[in-house]
Parts: C-alpha cells; sequence; structure tokens
C-alpha cells in the first residue's frame, strides 16, 4: 500500500487547480512597463532572393520605434545547432548558416526577413504590411528524392549540396545484412511515409526580453521546456551576453510536445531588441504563425526490409530513410532521424542483424526537429508495420510471430548499440490480449459484417528509450550538450521544502509527482514540498523536459540531493539524541535510535540546522541545503503491447476506433493516475497522426494545411475509452526509483497499431491493401480500396 | 483587426440606412467575418448588426411553411425548428460546435454561401423562398455559385421561408479538420416531388441532382437511385478528398438519406 500522497499514491494534480481557474502564469500574462511590440513580416514565398527591402514609410508610421533586418544582425551569431552527425565517409554533416533574420534568401514559408517594433501590437502590424520586399521567386525544393538529384535547385548554394548528412548505422554490419537478405527465405519490404506534423501546443509561443541598463542585465521569459539550454545556446553562440548577465524564466507553459525544446530565433531577436532599443519587447505568436514557425515533426519516407526464416524467425533487418530537416538545422534535429531512430530498430526482437541508412535533406520547407517520441515513433512505425506485413504474407498470426522474436533475456544487447536492462514482452503482450478481449474479437467481426462494417484488429509491441544518457557517450555521438539533471534541496528551518528542479515542467504534473517522492522518502506530507522550476535564476543548471526524462533522470537527481539531505539530517539528529548517527532510523517524519522509542521530529532537526545552539559545528556546517547532478549510466527502456480495435465503413472509409487498448511497462510508476493522462495523451496524439493529421505542401512550397481549417486535429470525441495498464513493470535497474519514463509511450506506440487495425479489417473485407500512407484519412481509405478491389472469395 | 465603427440599429430600414454608407458591412454572428478581418482579409468601415433587429429573430410555423427570421442563429433553429421541421432542425443543431450555432445565423450563412456550408444545402432541398429588404428571392435563383448569390450590395436576407416537405433528411460527411460538410445531401419529399440538393462537393458550390430528383420522384426509393451516379467533373478536390471521391459521397449521402426517411 503506497503512503498517503507518497510513491505509488494518486494524489490530484496540484497544479491544476491554477490551471483549470484561470491563475495559471503564462509568458502572455507578463507585461512589463513601458513593453513594446515586435511583428514579424514573414516571407510568402518557399525560395526566393531578396532583391530588396523597403521600410522607409513603414518605419515612419504611427508609433514605429524600429524596422530590423537581416543588416541589424552584422556581427551577430546565427541560430546554432545542438548536434552534430558524422556521414558514412567520416565527413561531418553540411551545417547551414540560420540567420536570426532572412539574409539575402528567403527558405520557407514563414521565414522571417524583418521586424518591426512599435509602441502597440496593431501599430506594429499596421507598420508591417507597408515594409515592401521584393523577392525573386526561386524554383522551391519540396521533394526529397528530387533534392538529391545532381542538377537539383540548392536551398543553401555554399553548401554544394542539399544532403545535410548520410548516416549508416553500424556500418560494419552493412555486408553481413546484405548478404542475409540476398539469402533469405523471406523477405517482406515496405515503403512509407511517416507523415509531416505540426506540435499544436495550446500555448503558442512568446518571448518578452527586458534589459537592464544599470546592470546590464537581460531577463527573457519565453515558452520553453528548457530555459537553461535556451540561456546557453542564445547567450554563447547567438548575442554573446555572459551567462550571469542573462536570466532565462519559462513559467507556467502550456504543452510542448518537443517543440519549444529549441531555441527560436523569436527568442534571439526580443533580446537583441530590448537592449538596442532600451524598452522590453514582447512578441506572441499568433496560431497561423505557429504552423509556419514552430519547428514540425517526423516526415521520413523510409524503404523497410525484414528477413525470415522459414519459421518465421527474423533474420536481419534494413532500412533507407529520407529525413526531412527543412530549411535549417533546428536545434536537435540532426539527432532524431539517427541516434534516436536508428538505435531503436532492433525494437523488441532478437532480429542479429540490422543496418540503418538516412540521408538527411534540406528542403524549402519549415524545420523538423523533435516532436513527441522524436525518431521512436519513426521507427516503432516502421518495424510493426513491417512485421505485421510479413505476418500476412507467411500466413503466421500477427501476435505469434512477435511471441517468436522476442528479446527474453536481459540484459540484452542490440545490434543497434544500446543494451536494454529490463523488460517483459509476453507479459504485456498476455495482458493486452486478455483486456481487450482479444479471443472475443471473431465474434465481433461476425456482427459488424452482419452490419455491413469491416472490423480489424491491430496490434504494436513498442519499445522506447527515455532519458538519453551518459552525457560522455553522447558526447561521442555528437551532442553539443550534456544530458544529466539537477535539483537542489533546500529545506527551511521549520521543515518544509522547497526543490529547485532542472527539470520543466508544462504539463506533465511534476509539482505534484516530484512532491511525493521527496515528501515519501522523508515521511513528511507532500504538502510541505514544493516544486520550483522553469527560471535559471532559480534553478542550478538543468537540461529541461523532453525525451520522457524528468523522472528518470531529473527525479533521480531529487533523490541523490534528498539523499545527502536525509544523511546530514541524521548528524543533526545524532547530535540532539547523543547516539551514534549510524544508528538512526528515518520512518515517517521522525528520527529514531535503533531499537529505542526515543526520536526527534524532522522539524527539530530542521530548525536545529538553521538555529544551531545545540549542533556539531565542527563537524558540519549548519544548514540543509543540498544539490546533486545526476548523469544516468543508461537509457531507460519502457516498453509495452497497444492493442486497437476499428471498424471501417466500406462505402465511405471512415473508420471509427471502437476501443484501444494498452499494456505498459513503465517500471515503478509514482502517481499512476498521472501516468494514466500521460498515456492517454499520447495515444490522443499518435491517433492524431495515424488517421488525421497532415502537414501538406504543395509543389511550391505553399503550406496548404496552414489552419484548422485544414489540419485536423483529434478532438476527445473521435476516440474511444482507453483501456490502460501499466502493472507489468519490470524497474529499471539503474536508477535510484527503478522508473523508465512514460510521456511518449503513446504517441510512440499507437500509429502503427491504429493502421495494422485498418489494414486487418479490410483485408478481412476482401480488399487487398498491404499499406496505406497516414494519416489514414477516409478518402485515402476510399481510394485504397477502389486501386485493391475485392479480392474473388 | 482595422479600426472600424460598429452600429446596431433596431430596425430593417434603419439597417438598409446604415448599410449604405461607404464601405459598410452586415454583421450577424460574426462566425465567418470576424475571423476574415482578424487576418486582416476583410477591413469594413462600419460594422452594421443586425442582432439586435427583433423582426429578424424567430422560429415559427405557419401552417405548411415554417419561417426563419434572417438573424436567428443555428442554436435557435435547433431547439425551435425540430417540431415543425425536424429534419432542418437537425441540419442547424449539426453546424460546427455549440459556440458556433450559438453566434452564427442563417442570413450569414447564405449570404456566405460557402460552397461547404450545410443550409445551402436545405434552402435549396426545401425549395425555400429568400426574403430580403427589397424582395423574395426563389432558392433556385438565390444560389450563383462559390461565395455568389443574388444578393445585391447592402441587401439583407431577413427572413427564409421553408415550404415543409412530407419528409426530409440531411446527411453530412464531415471534412475532418474544419467539420463542415466534406460532401453532404439534403433529401426532402414534397408533395409535388423530390428534391436534392448536394454541398460541399462542387466547384460551382450548392447544386440539385436532377437525376435523383427524377428517379425519386417516380419511386421513392433506395433502389430508385441504382446506377445513378454525380459527375466527378467539376467536384472539388483538394487535401481532403479528389473529385472522384465527392461525387461518391454525393450518392452514398443521397442514398443514406432516403434510406432514412422511407
Ligand atoms: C469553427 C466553425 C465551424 C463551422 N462549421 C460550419 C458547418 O459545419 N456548417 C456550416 O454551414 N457552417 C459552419 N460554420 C460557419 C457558420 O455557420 C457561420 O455562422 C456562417 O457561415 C456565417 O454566419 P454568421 O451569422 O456568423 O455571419 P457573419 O460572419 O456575421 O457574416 C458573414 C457574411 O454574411 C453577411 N451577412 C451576415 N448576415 C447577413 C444577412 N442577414 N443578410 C445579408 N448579408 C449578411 C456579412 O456581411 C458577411 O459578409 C462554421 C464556422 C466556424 C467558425
Amino acid at each position: 500500500m503506497p503512503k498517503d500522497g507518497g510513491i505509488g499514491d494518486s494524489p490530484k494534480r496540484r497544479e491544476d487547480v491554477r490551471f483549470l481557474t484561470g491563475t495559471g502564469r503564462y509568458s502572455d500574462d507578463i507585461n512589463i512597463y513601458n513593453q513594446v511590440y515586435a511583428y514579424f513580416v514573414r516571407s510568402d514565398v518557399a525560395h526566393g532572393r531578396i532583391a530588396g527591402i523597403d521600410a522607409e514609410a513603414a518605419a515612419a508610421m504611427p508609433g514605429v520605434l524600429r524596422i530590423f533586418t537581416a543588416r541589424d544582425f552584422e556581427g551577430v551569431g546565427g541560430i546554432p545547432c545542438g548536434w552534430q552527425i558524422t556521414s558514412r565517409d567520416g565527413s561531418v554533416m553540411n551545417e547551414p548558416k540560420h540567420p536570426v533574420l532572412a539574409d539575402g534568401k528567403v527558405r520557407h514559408v514563414g521565414d522571417p526577413i524583418a521586424v518591426v517594433v512599435a509602441e502597440t501590437l496593431a501599430q506594429a502590424r499596421d507598420a508591417a504590411e507597408a515594409v515592401v520586399i521584393d523577392i525573386e521567386d526561386l524554383p522551391a525544393i519540396m521533394d526529397m528524392r528530387a533534392a538529391l538529384t545532381p542538377d537539383a535547385p540548392l536551398v543553401h548554394e555554399d553548401m554544394g549540396t542539399n544532403l545535410c548528412y548520410d548516416w549508416g548505422f553500424v556500418e560494419d554490419n552493412r555486408q553481413a545484412v546484405d548478404d542475409a537478405i540476398a539469402h533469405a527465405h523471406h523477405v517482406t519490404t515496405l515503403e512509407l511515409r511517416n507523415n509531416r506534423l505540426v506540435a499544436n501546443p495550446m500555448e503558442p509561443r512568446v518571448a518578452l526580453a527586458e534589459w537592464n541598463a544599470a546592470a546590464d542585465e537581460y531577463t527573457l521569459y519565453t515558452t520553453s521546456q528548457n530555459p537553461h539550454v535556451i540561456r546557453l545556446l542564445m547567450g554563447a553562440f547567438v548575442l554573446g551576453i555572459p551567462e550571469h548577465k542573462l536570466r532565462v524564466v519559462a513559467p507556467d507553459v502550456g504543452g510542448g510536445f518537443g517543440s519549444k525544446i529549441f531555441h527560436y530565433a523569436e527568442e534571439a531577436f526580443c533580446t537583441f531588441a530590448a537592449k538596442a532599443l532600451r524598452r522590453p519587447v514582447k512578441w506572441v505568436s499568433s496560431r497561423s504563425e505557429a504552423f509556419m514557425s514552430d519547428a514540425h515533426g517526423r516526415d521520413h519516407v523510409t524503404k523497410i526490409e525484414l528477413a525470415l526464416d522459414e519459421n518465421g524467425k527474423f533474420l536481419a533487418l534494413r532500412t533507407e530513410t529520407l529525413a526531412n530537416m527543412g530549411a535549417y538545422l533546428s536545434t536537435f534535429a540532426p539527432s532524431i532521424p539517427t541516434w534516436l531512430h536508428g538505435t531503436l530498430m532492433a525494437g523488441n526482437y532478437t532480429t542479429p542483424l540490422i543496418y540503418v541508412n538516412v540521408k538527411a535533406v534540406f528542403t524549402n520547407t519549415v524545420p523538423v526537429d523533435a516532436y513527441r517520441g522524436a525518431g521512436r515513433p519513426e521507427a516503432t512505425y516502421q518495424l510493426e508495420r513491417v512485421v505485421d506485413k510479413a505476418a500476412r504474407e507467411m500466413g503466421i498470426d500477427p501476435v505469434d510471430l512477435r511471441r517468436r522474436n522476442f528479446i527474453t533475456e536481459f540484459p540484452y544487447a542490440t545490434p543497434v548499440a544500446v543494451e536494454y536492462d529490463t523488460g517483459d514482452y509476453h507479459a504485456t503482450m498476455d495482458k493486452l490480449l486478455a483486456l481487450s478481449d482479444h479471443a472475443g474479437f471473431e465474434a465481433r467481426a461476425e456482427e459488424s459484417r452482419r452490419r455491413g462494417m469491416l472490423r480489424g484488429f491491430g496490434i504494436a509491441h513498442y519499445i522506447e528509450a527515455c532519458g538519453i544518457a551518459p552525457s560522455n557517450l553522447v558526447g561521442q555521438l555528437g551532442a553539443r550538450a550534456g544530458l544529466y539533471e539537477s535539483a537542489t534541496v533546500r529545506v527551511n528551518a521549520t521543515g518544509s521544502i522547497s526543490v529547485m528542479t532542472g527539470s520543466h515542467s508544462h504539463g506533465q504534473g511534476h509539482e505534484t509527482t516530484f512532491a511525493q517522492v521527496v515528501g515519501d522518502m522523508i515521511g513528511i506530507d507532500p504538502a510541505q514540498v514544493d516544486i520550483i522550476h522553469g527560471d535559471t535564476a532559480r534553478t542550478p543548471m538543468g537540461m529541461g523536459t523532453y525525451g520522457s526524462r524528468s523522472i528518470a533522470v531529473g527525479g533521480s537527481a531529487m533523490v541523490r540531493a534528498t539523499e545527502k539531505i536525509i544523511a546530514k539530517a541524521k548528524k543533526i539528529a545524532a547530535h540532539l539524541m547523543e547516539a551514534s548517527e549510524h544508528d538512526i532510523e528515518l520512518k515517517d517524519g521522525r528520527f529514531t535510535i535503533a531499537g529505542t522509542d526515543r526520536s526527534v521530529a524532522w522539524g527539530d532537526v530542521t530548525l536545529a540546522a538553521y538555529v544551531p545552539h545545540n549542533y556539531p559545528l565542527e563537524e558540519i556546517e549548519p544548514g540543509l541545503e543540498e544539490t546533486a547532478f545526476y548523469d544516468p549510466a543508461n537509457f531507460t527502456y519502457p516498453s509495452g503491447a497497444y492493442g486497437c480495435e476499428v471498424e471501417v465503413d466500406p462505402q465511405t472509409g471512415k473508420v471509427t476506433v471502437l476501443s484501444f487498448t494498452a499494456a505498459d511497462d513503465f517500471g515503478n510508476v509514482i502517481n499512476p493516475m498521472i501516468v494514466e493522462g500521460q498515456v492517454h495523451g499520447g495515444l490522443a496524439q499518435g491517433f492524431g497522426q495515424a488517421m488525421m493529421e497532415n502537414c501538406a505542401y504543395d509543389a511550391d512550397g505553399q503550406l496548404i494545411s496552414a489552419s484548422y481549417m485544414d489540419y485536423a486535429m483529434p478532438r476527445a470525441a473521435d476516440l474511444p475509452m482507453f483501456t490502460v495498464d501499466s502493472t507489468c513493470a519490470t524497474p529499471c535497474t539503474h536508477n535510484p526509483l527503478g522508473v523508465k519514463g512514460c510521456g511518449e509511450a503513446g504517441a510512440i506506440g499507437s500509429p502503427p497499431a491504429f493502421v495494422n487495425a485498418v489494414i486487418d479489417a479490410l483485408q478481412r473485407g476482401g480488399h487487398d491493401v498491404t499499406h496505406i500512407d497516414m494519416p489514414l484519412t477516409p478518402d485515402r481509405v476510399w481510394e485504397a480500396m477502389q486501386e485493391r478491389g475485392v479480392r474473388d472469395a | 483587426m482595422h479600426d472600424f465603427d460598429f452600429v446596431r440599429p433596431q430596425t430593417v430600414s434603419d439597417a438598409v440606412r446604415a448599410l449604405a454608407t461607404p464601405d459598410a458591412q452586415a454583421l450577424s454572428g460574426g462566425q465567418t467575418l470576424l475571423p476574415a478581418m482578424k487576418v486582416r482579409l476583410a477591413a469594413p468601415a462600419v460594422l452594421v448588426s443586425l442582432m439586435h433587429i427583433p423582426d429578424m429573430v424567430f422560429v415559427r410555423a405557419d401552417g405548411d411553411v415554417l419561417r426563419v427570421g434572417g438573424a436567428t442563429t443555428h442554436a435557435q433553429v435547433a431547439r425551435e425548428a425540430a417540431g415543425a421541421y425536424p429534419a432542418l432542425a437537425s441540419l442547424a443543431a449539426r453546424i460546427g460546435d455549440p459556440a458556433v450555432r450559438s453566434r452564427g445565423t442563417i442570413g450569414g450563412s447564405l449570404a456566405n454561401n460557402d460552397p461547404s456550408a450545410c443550409y445551402p444545402a436545405g434552402v435549396l432541398a426545401s425549395n425555400a423562398t429568400i426574403v430580403t429588404d427589397r424582395r423574395e428571392i426563389g432558392a433556385d435563383d438565390f444560389f450563383q455559385g462559390m461565395f455568389t448569390t443574388a444578393l445585391e450590395e447592402g441587401e439583407i436576407v431577413v427572413e427564409v421561408r421553408f415550404p415543409i416537405p412530407d419528409a426530409a433528411r440531411y446527411e453530412k460527411f464531415i471534412q475532418p479538420a474544419s467539420r463542415f460538410p466534406l460532401t453532404a445531401a439534403f433529401v426532402a419529399r414534397h408533395s409535388g416531388g423530390a428534391r436534392v440538393a448536394i454541398t460541399g462537393a462542387s466547384e460551382s458550390g450548392v447544386f440539385r441532382w436532377h437525376e435523383a430528383e427524377v428517379a425519386l420522384t417516380s419511386d421513392f426509393a433506395v433502389q430508385a437511385l441504382d446506377g445513378l451516379a454525380v459527375d466527378a467533373d467539376g467536384m472539388i478536390a483538394d487535401l481532403h478528398g479528389s473529385s472522384a471521391y465527392r461525387a461518391h459521397l454525393a450518392g452514398v449521402m443521397t442514398r443514406r438519406a432516403v434510406a432514412a426517411i422511407v
């Protein structure tokens, strides 16, 4: 039984009180006296040469302070990229310049060209309309394959190619993989596209910067998942501001899904302009701007081949992927199709030989970077689709085929450089089949058939890797940052606690879960513990929240700091009771001398630490505050089995999801309710990708899904009730809480389950459809049925 | 949004006068016009609200005619037409979401004549009459192609009169993003014959599927439509569906509407 409000209990999310009553404090809620407003003039063409900018008339308009263009940023650094990939031939990736404002050329619709700063937003916008920009159109480079042909026009002429890198993994396996595939009993091949997505957090991005002339200090309020990373990238690489003169605050943030990890031009612009104008400068993205300036996600085109023996054992796997980088390299873009994707290609299976080739390509589109799952959904989708297709081709039940290939012994070293510490894939599969009443499926399918509908069941088993680490390894892999996390536990004199974490909560509920952990460790009411995050002036240097890393890495740092607190508190307690510290036990907030009934309360000890009248001053310092930095030994490896049941209307192609079941292994779970909520959110986004969302450009590079009129977001009513279980737990072996992370699982594991279910339904209906590219909108499903008629019975 | 003046007349004649000022435009629910103003695609100098004209806000059954005031919201039609003309009430109840239905009006929808709007199908299949401040216009003459109507500059839709059919049904297949119709069919069985109006599908806006009407007039049954298909030529093709798909959906929605009636 978990303690009340402790680890394993499900107290309600304390932050929801302010979120649900409209008393949160988001970046746009912050207004600074005398602030002015920035409005970005953005390119409306995909590719062109800037022949001239005439801002004279605009500059004279009411309220305008100044109009900025690339010329104002001469001598200022470009937006940096945080990860360098090395190509197969040993050369480092092509890394284009990424100016704050477009310099000479525009490279995607939405590329910022000029910024008007005015007293009011309306004035800035009026003047922006009067800025005359003369652009000579260049041919738009949209198709990745065409972009790699020798005479293709170039996104960046100075690089001489549209190729960013050509990555092979593991290069030494290449020949062996080719040989195995050439000689295999059966090879299943699948070509697919992982559709481009727009993250669409509820809160659009905001930047508000202020410069204090007296101290030469800057403060930037921004919608970020990692304020310290922004401070480092922007301070050191763009604007040359020393970190002690730059404070970055990411207050309440309304969702990010990855899109708020990255350092964006608007942040650098506002910080730069605040000093130039000696006025605080604010920018608030409109939803339309978000579509063309927030980094997009996914956009891979892949050919995957799976070789099997006559018993269905996987022998080898080969993939060739084109990964769209967009027009510039966003902060972590190069790492997504490589280290966060190639390393996952073993999935849950014992495939002994794997080779992954990824060519990253520049196009005239918005930059692409991490989006919930980041690389792992792309890997899982390919793998779980090709396994399903192989099962069908070989006439083996898809559940059975997966089981024949499951990894069952741990730790398990994959041929793609990672080592899974724990897992029990048969257990999650069993759980899924039981919870989804898989045995009753045929009867339900028959009932659907009687109504003229096609019912299908789809399954996917996923692996993910969370808490990317350790730092020395990721450094070797090209990361230009460490991937530890930090926490300071500050115990106050009366025993209450402030935890300053380097993690950042933008909806995940850290204020609740993290307090549960610290409260549980000490044995005090979690209400005595507050979690502080999102401010470089208040928290230790931290790497922020993405990649489902917060509890596994940030939580571990917090545990380490709390352990230091407890160790010191025991010394103080021992002194107060004149006992040996080795005999002191902490339980339910009391320090007891083992085997006796003598004890002191938590509050007695904390008070002694700050009022050290009776205190071992010769041995330990007063005060009770500890910091820990935690660098994990390995990734964590959550996994799970997902299944869904759909019904296809053969007349319209419309798919209705009837049920969805998720059996996850997240290791130990701190707050099951919050975990369930995270899975729900991930599944909804996975559903969005699989069934509805499609970021589409036309051949000229115009974004045609540029608003909610054409970009389809899932709504609650589109989804069934989810059945979610996380009881098949195999705790992580290398972090103190035994936790793995749950934030992305739903978005990683569910898309192939949805697609597999639709294909199953069509096949059962006699349609020889083996693949449909996501999203499986009604028109695509219907078109697929038309193309591949009905099989003769 | 640019600056504009806002007037709130209480009578139709005051509204007509206000609309005669330069760059004046009628504002009803604002569900179309305000977003256009926010992205600066429209910049009227004067907005003349029609929402406070009591003579334009009502739903009334008058024998075999349902009369709806031009400034009546979708929500009110959904509630108050349910008894007299359930198919029309059901159409209104499925427009947009609750916020849109509480603001958007029948007059605004008809004046706008979005090729994917719901009301035009109901009006055309019902053979309704659009009553303006200056004349009466039959449904067959009112809709003149995408975003185009018979309305003159400054002319106001004051009322819509729907002959209540013996039976009717609206079948809507939504476009997944906007949730407007991707293609929808309104089928009405009148004593004088059947009328079938298709919205969402055609590049020329709402249209009557005459072949289906003829077939259904002689035999109001699903089988009467056997072998009939809407020509894909001239149908809209976009991100959400090809012209062939829309033509196909027009057939499916019509058949479903007929099946629901018989
Ligand atoms: C999210 C969303 C979803 C929607 N979904 C649907 C849907 O599923 N189906 C559907 O049919 N519609 C849908 N709509 C549109 C909605 O029905 C609008 O209400 C309608 O298109 C316009 O009506 P309005 O009263 O808001 O007009 P307004 O926006 O006020 O005006 C629209 C135009 O009509 C003119 N006008 C307004 N009233 C009159 C009048 N009485 N006489 C003459 N001219 C007039 C205005 O000058 C303007 O040009 C949706 C809208 C939104 C925002």
